[in-house]
């Protein structure tokens, strides 16, 4: 019966062990771990998606997911968090990003998973290009 | 001032290397910004640029030293 906060932030080039990121976040005194698993989809716009590449400026991410987490705990009541994001290239249907909270009650694990996942996507120096059959595009570089 | 400048993602593709040297008048983020983008022009159709020093985001009036850890940051797209 430890009130100690579980934690744990990373980037990594191997594959996300799910089961492994929601153990990180669980803890006795939750009523409830929410768990979002960010895949990466087939087809942008019609067009079929081969793979996309992912890279981070790893050491500031690790900075901005840690602020994140920061302004979700003074929000929510957080007892235990693990959030892991892939970096590399990635095929269809693989996992790009985990995010495991555990709370006393469901309804703050939804609202702080989801605030969790958001700021990541538009925060984080993290970056994915599209290789499509005949191209290529880095995500949201242009209008 | 000179300042090694870092980029990731698409500001890297536009850099054309990882890190670039580049010798600039004036030492706010203000005149770094003006100088990429009047040197990478390409630079300017981003939806966004920001620039991270020594790891945080930083505004324009911030002052560089030249040994900070200076990076450009292209719009983000993880997840």
């Amino acid at each position: 019966m430890t009130a100690r906060k579980k934690t744990m932030i990373e980037i990594t080039d191997k594959p996300i062990d799910v089961q492994k990121i929601i153990k990180t976040a669980s803890t006795q005194a939750a009523g409830g771990i929410n768990v979002f698993i960010g895949t990466v989809r087939n087809a942008t716009k019609n067009k079929n998606v081969q793979r996309l590449e992912y890279e981070s400026y790893e050491s500031m991410a690790i900075m901005e997911i840690r602020k994140i987490v920061d302004e979700a705990l003074k929000r929510w009541k957080l007892l235990g968090h693990a959030i892991s994001h892939r970096v590399g290239t990635l095929k269809p249907g693989e996992i790009a990003v985990v995010v495991a909270v555990s709370t006393p009650h469901r309804k703050e694990s939804f609202e702080a998973c989801q605030f969790i996942i958001d700021e990541l996507k538009a925060k984080v120096p993290i970056w994915k290009k599209e290789v499509f059959e005949d191209g290529e595009q880095w995500v949201s570089a242009h209008p | 001032m000179k300042y090694k400048v870092k980029a990731f993602g698409i500001a890297r593709d536009i850099l054309g290397a990882k890190e670039v040297n580049l010798e600039i008048d004036g030492n706010q983020v203000a005149d770094l910004r003006k100088h990429l983008s009047s040197q990478y022009p390409a630079l300017n159709d981003l939806n966004s640029l920001l620039v991270a020093v020594n790891l945080s985001y930083a505004e324009d009036d911030l002052l560089l030293q030249e040994s900070d850890e200076i990076v450009l940051i292209p719009p983000v797209s993880g997840g």
